[in-house]
This record gives C-alpha cells, structure tokens and sequence, in this order.
C-alpha cells in the first residue's frame, strides 16, 4: 500500500505487470452490442438501456428495415460519462448490450471515448447464447411468422366460428 | 353531494357519477379499461372491480365493477380489499396469458394503459405455461399501424370509431375468444378521426404510424403545449421533440376545446417542420452570394427601411404577437391582411356580430352539449373537423338524453342508453354545398349555391320572428324545410347555428346571425359559432385591417415601398396577375417564412422564421380564445426565431429607439392589449415568463429522459450548456418543477403509476371536467346583452348566367392545408386537384366523369 507519507520517505518504481489480471465473466467493463444467434443485431432499439443508464450516456435511434426489425439506427455510448454500473444490462430486454471483463479503455483524448454502433458490435452472442428476441416476440419481423414463434398458436382464422 | 365511505373514509362526491368516475376524481388509483370520460361505461373488461358492501355492519361485502354503479350515499366500498384486488390481479393475468412478448418493440411502450395497469395490479411473471393466441395485421393506410396479438378486447376502438365518431369501416369481427377489431379487408381508414385510436386503444394495437418513421418514446420527448397550426378551432396538442425534429403530436386535454380528440389533419400534419422545403438562412436576392449571415441582413435592412414607405402584409396562420410586430414596424394604417376583398369583408362582419356581444358564440364543449343543430352552408366536415365531432355528440347525446327523460339512467351508462336510443338521434340540420359524411345524422339536408341557402336561412329566421320580411319567390322545397327547422328550433333550449366563410357568401353569415338572434329568449340559449380559414384568422381579422387589393392601390401609386411580408403565400389567396402586379410595383420585397413557396421566390430579402414549433405565439381560434403555443425545441440553427423578433429588431431599426433587450412574447400583447382595446385581457392568457414554482421552471422533458451526456457526444464529447429560454416558464431540461403546472403550461400528462396519457384524469378537477386551475385560453369576446340589430337584405335565388361559371372552393380535410401537405401520409390521402360539375353541366358539355382534361378561360 503506497501512503503520503511512505510515497515522500521513499521512492520506488512499480512495474507494469505483463501478466493479464484474471477477470471473472461478470466483471463489469467495456460495454458491447451483441448478434443473435442467427447473426443479426440482437439491439431492437427498445431505449430501455438509454432510460435505465443513471449517467444518460446512452443514445440510440431507432429504425426500422424492410421486414419491420426494429434496429438501432445509430448507438453511442460516452464512455467518459459511464460509470459500469451495469444497469443498461439489467434492463436490456434481448441480451444485447452486455458489459465485458476488458477495462484497457483509457486513451489520451476524452473525445475518442465516445464509441458508435462499429465500435461497439461484436461478432458473437456474448454471455448468453442461443437467445433471439424476435422468436420470442409475437409480431413478425421477418425472423418468424406470425404463429411460428415458440409458445405462438397459428393465427386466428376470423371467419371460422368454431372453438 | 353524496357522502360515500371508501375504505372507511367519508368523501363527498358528486351525483350522478359512478363509482369508478368518483375513486379516480379523488386521485385514487383504480384500474379500468373499457370506460372512456368522454365514452362511458359499458363494463366489458372486468378491470375495474370494487368490494360494495351492504351496510356498516356488512364485512363480507362483493365484488362489483366500479364503473356500473352509481354513487349513492352512505354507500361503503373498499378498493383495497384483498378480494378485489386479487379480482383485479387475475383479470389482468388472464388478459396476459395472449399478451404478446413485445414491449421492447411496441410503440406503445412507455405511454402504455396496459402497462400502467398491470404494474398497478401487480402481476409479474408468467404462470400459464401454454400457447398464446396470434392473429394478422392488416394495412390500415400511412398513418394508423395495426398489430392485433395486442389486443385486450376491451372495445374502446369500435366505440370510439363507430359509435363517437360515426366511422364505418373499423369492426368487431369473429367470435368468442377470437375476436377481432379491424377491417372487414386491409385498407385505408377512412374517419378523419382515425388517429385517435392510437390514444383510445389502451394497447399497442393501433400507434402513429409517422412516429415510427423516427420512433422516440414518450419519456424522450421534448414536450410543449401548443396549438394545432391547420384550422381555426384551435385544438390544443402537445408537441414532442428529438434530435431537432418535431416527432410526434398527440392530445392536450381542454374541456372547453378538443376534449380528448384531434383530428388526423392535426395529429399527423406537422411533418411540415422537418420538411426539406424548410427556409433555413436568410437570403439577399440579387447578389453573388446570396446567403448572408445576421450581421450582414441587419446592416443591409437600414437600406430598405429607412426613407422609403413601409407596408406590412399580415397573415392568418401567424400568430398575434407576430402580425402586431408587424404592425407595430408598418404602422397601423400600412398593415394589410395580405386577404382578398371578399374574405376581409366576411370576416370584417363575423368579427362585429361577435364583439357586438348579442349572440354567444359557443365553445366546442357548448356545441357539443346543444340539442339542436343547424350548419348553415359550411362543410364543417372538412373545415372544422373537430367541430364536425361535437356536432355528432350533440345528436347523440340530444337522442341519450330524451330516453333519460323517460327512463332514469344515468348518463355514463352508454351501452344502455345507446340500447333504449337505438337510431332516435337529436336534430342536425346540415346545409352546405356538396353533401357530407354528416348528412348521415342530419335529420334535414340541403345542398345548393350559397345564395339559396341563405334564402332558406332568411326564411327560418322570418318563421321565427315575423318581424323579418320573407323570402320571395321561395320554392316548395325551400318553405318545407324552412317550416322544419324552425319548428325543431324552437323545441330546443340550447340551439346552435354555424356558419363560416369557405362558402365566399355574406348572406349566409347574416341569415344564421338573424336565425340565432330571433331563437334569443328567456327560456331558450342560442349560440352562434363561425368557422375561418386559418389557425389565427380570427386575430388578423380582429385588428380590422385591410385587404390585399388595398395595399395593391397603395403600391400602385407610390413608387417606393418596402414590403414586408409575414408568413402569407400571396398566391395561394389571390389571383396570381394581381400578386404579380403587387410584386412588379414594389420596390423592395422582404419576405418572412417558413417554407419556401411562390411568395417567397419574390423576395428581395428572405428571412427565415420558426414555426409554431421553434417559437412561441397566441392564436386566437373562432370563437376569439386566445391561446398560447409555447416553443418545443430550440432549432440547431440558431436564425430560426420567431417572426416578432425579427420585426422588432426592424422597427428598432427604423425608429432608432431601443430599448436594450429582446423582446418577450409577454411585451408584445401587452402592447397589443394597449394599442387595440379589442384584444382587452390578452395578455392574461398565460403566466409571465419569470413565472416560477419554488423558484423553479417547468420542465419540458420527463425526469426519464435519456442521453443527454451521449445525444450530441459525436460532435463534441463536452456537453453543451443546456439551452436557455427566456420568453416562458417552461425549461429546456428535465431539472424543475415536478408538481402539478398551471395548465397552460403542461407540457406531457405524466402522473406517479400513470405513464401512458390516462395520467390526465389527475390534472382534471374530475374525470372529464375541467383542467386544475380552470382550462387554458381566454375568450376575448364578451357577451353583452345588447339588442341584435337585425339583417334584411335578402339575396335573390341562384340563377345561372348564360355562358358563365359560378365557382366555389371545395375544402379537402387532406389536400387543402397548406402546411399539412408536407406529411407524406397526408399527401398520399389527398385527393388530385380536380373540378366537380353539377352532371347538368356536364352533359351540356358532353363530358362524362373522369375526363381529364378542359381548359377554362
Ligand atoms: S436495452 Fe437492449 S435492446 Fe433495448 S436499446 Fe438497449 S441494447 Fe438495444
Ligand atoms: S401494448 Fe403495452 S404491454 Fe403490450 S406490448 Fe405494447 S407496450 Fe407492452
Ligand atoms: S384494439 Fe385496442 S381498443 Fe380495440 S379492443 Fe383491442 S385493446 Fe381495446
Ligand atoms: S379540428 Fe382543426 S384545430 Fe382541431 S386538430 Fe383538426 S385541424 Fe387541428
Ligand atoms: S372499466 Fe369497468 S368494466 Fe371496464
């Protein structure tokens, strides 16, 4: 432990240690967006993460592509601002946004702490694999239809009066 | 008042209610769905239950759906009784075993009933392990997106779209646990009052569909109370905006104007504010580089202002504190009202029948509240769309209420009023050119030129008071319906008649104005409304200037004059040679706007101007309520302020006086109020802009909204000092006042456990009354109890002259705004410019329906 008084009795240099500190899965550092299991953008734009974040560092618009996915049109995390509370993971209904065990972020330029969509996307499902929201989900965005999804009965047939 | 006992606490509550109507006015939360304020009850959803017990002595108690029953005194219920919560718990689990997993990607979320609700109830997780019931969407047309898994059955969509509204096309299909609210085939949703399904759905089956072209959730909007910018009722909207676009426009409560509705022109035309089309720098014709920047315009004005005579051209869809500034710049007798002759002189009459104070000129609660109704040849349909609702809600609630004479019912008891009604409706009486969706309702109709209406209007007000000379030569038909309506009049102890000026005919506002005075008695309270073009017709109107055609004269004789032009395309309103003469005769043309358009090719300077959006302005609707827009964002590009600022930098200019700072919109109509006494209590109409609560603003944002250290962390990753405005209450943030704001100045209704817009129920002093504070505006017409002067001239019947066409506007809801044109929706919907023939016509002419082409000379 280096105190006041012990760092003006005596001077020491302190190497960088070469060794990659071991980080548990949970340890909260460098937020990234993840992809669904088939491979496309797990984020549907909800602004759920945006809300939940207490530094407001989160900024997202959302669109939409042909099928009616909804997609982060652009996604900006200020990492200057973030403090890796987490709490846009808690709220993230799709797995997208996870936080990572990498906390070698720092850079010399406050500006270049502000990540976009391409630096945040990776290429993989993350912590939690094998979760696709749309599937889940009950309206169709080109992932299932209507009827296809997991729990999902096939649409109602409105002419049939039947039970 | 009954005193009822809810959860052992005595209240006293008002007669008539029901029991749900009474909880909610008391600001306790009780869950419902299927009951509308403005709709009634009809106990479908099961969501509202109550414990009622017998007596004091009675602990058992049962369950009863609060909105059902009605406030009795001594009366003992209990909301917090475990057995009706538990009810309410598992009507909402059970609405939840089909509820789709789709909130993260639901429009609705965040403004959500549903959600409100089922938080309210406490249920959380998912007990029912099998399959949820799906169905398809269908394509309800550019504006309303349907998507049915949504669905709670509560019945609020057919009943406001059929039964409210009187639409056709949206219904209940299928059978038990499969029912289904849409269309009978995919298409385009044909009410004009469609829109609202997006607020009355507590679900996210029916949401905006041009919010989701740049989706934002209602917790990351930057919210204002304004003013609807497209007709000249003057409904009341709160406008959101994101990253420096106006997103979206949804309802702003006020008893006495809109109540709970819009029409789709005003929820779905503001597209005009993120247009392309957007005049964004300010321009000095005539030179290499046109685009200058403010120094350069304000050293370049002095030129043009000073030593040459200055005419001001005003505009109705401006607001007050602008065309003033205006006048204040031109002066009095050099501001014109940039209208033809004809219109002027329309509007001329309405504004002194109304300021002669004889006649009350009602509010829309008022006309919807008659019991008889006559339109007098304007097609409200198109041109007061929201008037065109509270006319239907007079038949309707007229019909209601003739059956409570017979059976005592009370009056939110909808499904069996609606029973014992079945198709007796009150009188409607709808004479205008063309037919109309409302001819549906109208016990009497009449379609023809202007001219002959206005005989049938003289002929009712003679059958009325015989002291008024009769109509001559008049038709069979004519003195049929004219011994009709006045019969029917006469039954009715609250008759309304309605005009306007879209039919070009003065007559017809002298003959409604004759019909309403001669109804005037003890035992009966007539009211006469006047629908105008624009949103502030009526102020332009009320300052009593002149027309175009008389700053044409003036062009016409002097050589030097410096125009200046606020926020009017000349073209749209009158003939092109005259505006090209207007403009060939002046000598500089400064033109102020928002959009570019023919007018403002004209200008030798053109400054660009904030809409009502990125500024704030009074406009002053058809029955001379003045009311506030406040400012919803601060445009990125800074020039974009309000047309009044610009003016009064020019009059500082031109008169060398200053007084040191920037003008409030504040200054501006208590300078109003002085220099023209006809705008007395203007100022009035919100609080001043240091008004604080606490020493703290209002704030524009939600304590949730997002992003703020990240939005604009790509252009600079400091964040920008928070935007100042120093002309209102109201803050660019989300720090402030979190009470209860006076209401003008509510800028999104949000309320602890209410995050979807049923929060309104705790601004109103009770559920569909009046806002907290008494709802915003102020009328600036005053009933006097003066004795009507009386019109006598009488137009001769409508004779065709030989080799002659007799033209008239015909307004389309979608098609004729100007501004709301910009919403790509709107212009998919609008009908191509077409010429309607009478088919007399067209066979002499040998034409037949859709030919396309025939020039007129
Ligand atoms: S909470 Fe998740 S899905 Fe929603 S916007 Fe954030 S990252 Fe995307
Ligand atoms: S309607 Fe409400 S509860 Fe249902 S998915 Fe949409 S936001 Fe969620
Ligand atoms: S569509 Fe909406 S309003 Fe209509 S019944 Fe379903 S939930 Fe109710
Ligand atoms: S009726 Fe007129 S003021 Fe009201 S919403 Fe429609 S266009 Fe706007
Ligand atoms: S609100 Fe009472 S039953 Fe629906």
């Amino acid at each position: 432990m280096v105190s006041l008084s012990a760092s003006l009795s005596q001077k020491r240099n302190y190497p960088i240690s070469e060794e990659k500190v071991a980080l548990r899965p949970r340890w909260r550092g460098r937020i990234v967006l993840t992809k669904d299991p088939d491979g496309g953008e797990r984020c549907v734009g909800c602004y759920l993460c945006a809300a939940a974040c207490p530094v407001d560092c989160i900024a997202l618009q959302a669109t939409e592509d042909e099928n009616g996915r909804r997609y982060p049109e652009f996604f900006r995390i200020n990492f200057s601002r973030c403090i890796f509370c987490g709490y846009c993971e808690e709220a993230c209904p799709t797995y997208a946004i996870q936080l990572t065990p990498d906390f070698e972020m720092a850079e010399y330029r406050r500006q270049d702490l502000v990540y976009e969509k391409e630096d945040l996307l990776i290429d993989s499902q993350g912590k939690y694999p094998g979760y696709n929201f749309y599937k889940m989900a009950g309206l169709s965005a080109g992932v299932k239809e209507k009827g296809k999804g997991e729990n999902e009965e096939a649409p109602v047939d409105i002419k049939s009066l039947l039970p | 008042m009954p005193r009822i006992y809810i959860d052992n606490v005595p209240f006293e509550v008002k007669a008539g209610r029901n029991l749900l109507e009474a909880c909610l006015s008391l600001g306790i939360d009780l869950p419902y769905f299927c009951w509308h304020p403005a709709m009634g009850s009809i106990g479908a959803c099961r969501q509202c239950a109550v414990k009622v017990f017998k007596d004091a002595e009675d602990t058992k108690g049962r369950i009863m759906m609060s909105c059902m029953e009605s406030v009795k005194d001594d009366l003992r219920i209990s909301v917090c009784d475990p057995g009706a919560k538990a009810f309410r718990a598992q009507v909402i689990e059970w609405l939840m075993t089909n509820h789709p997993h789709d909130c993260p990607v639901c429009d609705e979320g965040g403004s959500c009933h549903l959600q409100d609700v089922t938080v309210m109830t406490g249920h959380d997780y998912r007990r029912y392990q099998f399959k949820k019931r799906t169905y398809t969407n269908q394509y309800l047309g550019p504006l309303i997106n349907h998507e049915m898994n949504r669905c709670i059955q509560c019945y609020r969509c057919v009943r406001f779209y059929r039964d409210y509204a009187g639409g056709k096309d949206l219904n209940v299909f299928s059978a038990h646990n499969h029912v289904y609210f849409g269309r009978e085939k995919d298409g385009v949703l044909q009410s004009p009052f469609s829109g609202n399904l997006a607020e009355v759905c507590p679900t996210g089956v029916f949401t905006d569909k041009t919010l989701k072209e740049h989706y934002t959730r209602k917790w990351d909007l930057t919210n204002a109370p304004a003013i609807c910018q497209h007709c000249s009722l003057g409904c009341n909207v709160i406008a959101g905006e994101r990253y420096g676009q106006l997103r979206s426009i949804v309802n702003r409560y006020n008893s006495e104007v809109n109540g709970y509705f819009l029409c789709d022109k005003g929820r779905f035309g503001y597209e005009f504010v993120n247009s392309e089309n957007r005049i964004t720098q300010t321009l000095i014709r005539h030179r290499t580089a046109e685009a200058v920047d403010e120094p350069t315009l304000m050293s370049h004005l002095p030129n043009i202002l000073i030593g040459h005579t200055v005419i001001g051209i005003g505009s109705p869809r401006a607001s007050i504190e602008n065309n003033y500034a205006l006048m204040e710049l031109a002066g009095r007798e050099c501001f014109y009202q940039g209208l033809p002759d004809n219109q002027v002189f329309l509007e001329q009459k309405i504004v002194d029948i109304l300021s002669a104070g004889a006649i009350h000129t009602p509010s829309l609660k008022e006309i919807e509240q008659a019991d008889a109704v006559l339109i007098l040849g304007e097609d409200i349909w198109n041109t007061a769309p929201v008037m065109a609702l509270a006319v239907r809600q007079s038949v309707m609630k007229t019909a209601a209420a003739h059956v409570q004479e017979q059976v005592p019912l009370p009056g939110w008891h909808d499904a069996a009023l609606k029973e014992l009604a079945q198709e007796s409706k009150g009188f409607l009486a709808n004479m205008s050119v063309l037919s109309s969706p409302l001819d549906e309702i109208a016990a009497c109709q009449a379609h023809g030129a202007p001219d002959d209406m206005a005989r049938l209007g003289f002929q009712i007000a003679h059958l009325l008071n015989n002291t008024l000379p009769a109509v001559d030569n008049a038709s069979a038909a004519l003195l049929q319906d004219a011994h009709l309506i006045s019969q029917q009049l006469l039954l009715a102890r609250h008759p309304v008649i309605i005009a306007g000026t879209s039919a070009g005919s003065e007559a017809l506002i002298r003959a409604a104005y004759d019909i309403a005075a001669s109804l005037q008695s003890s035992e009966r309270q007539a009211a006469l409304a006047f629908v105008l073009p624009e949103c502030n017709s009526m102020g332009l109107a009320m300052t009593g200037a002149s027309s175009f055609e008389k700053a044409l004269a003036i062009v016409q004789q002097n050589p030097d004059v410096t125009a200046v032009i606020l926020e009017n395309d000349l073209y749209r309103n009158m003939p092109a040679d005259l505006v090209d003469s207007f403009f060939s005769k002046c000598r500089q043309v400064v033109v102020l706007d928002t959009l570019h358009n023919r007018t403002t090719e004209k200008a030798d300077v053109l400054i660009p101007v904030a809409t009502f959006a990125e500024g704030d302005g009074t406009f002053i609707n058809n029955e001379g309520r003045a009311q506030r827009s406040y400012q919803v964002f601060m445009s990125p590009d800074k020039v974009l302020k309000e047309a009044f600022k610009w003016l009064f930098e020019m009059k500082v200019i031109r008169s060398a006086i200053s007084n040191g700072h920037d003008v409030h919109p504040d200054e501006m109509l208590a300078g109003l109020e002085r220099a023209y006494p006809q705008f007395k209590g203007i100022a009035a109409v919100v609080p001043p802009h240091e008004f604080r609560i606490h020493g703290a603003r209002i704030p524009r944002e939600s304590q949730r909204y997002s992003g703020r250290t990240a939005m604009q962390a790509n252009k600079a990753v400091s964040e920008p000092k928070p935007l100042q405005d120093d002309d209102s209450p109201l803050s660019f943030t989300m720090e402030g006042y979190r009470g209860m704001p006076p209401a003008p100045l509510i800028p999104y209704f949000w309320a602890p456990g209410w995050n979807s817009g049923q929060a309104v129920n705790k601004y109103q002093q009770e559920t569909g009354g009046a806002l907290k504070g008494g709802d915003p505006g102020i009328r600036l017409f005053r009933d006097t109890g003066a004795q009507p002067a009386w019109f006598q001239d009488i137009p001769d019947a409508f004779t065709p002259r030989q080799g002659k066409w007799f033209l008239l506007p015909q307004y389309q809801l979608f098609g004729s705004g100007e501004l709301s044109i910009y919403t790509k929706g709107i212009a998919a919907l609008s009908a191509a410019p077409r010429a309607i023939l009478s088919t007399r016509d067209a066979a002499t002419l040998n034409m037949a329906t859709g030919a396309a082409h025939y020039t007129v000379r």
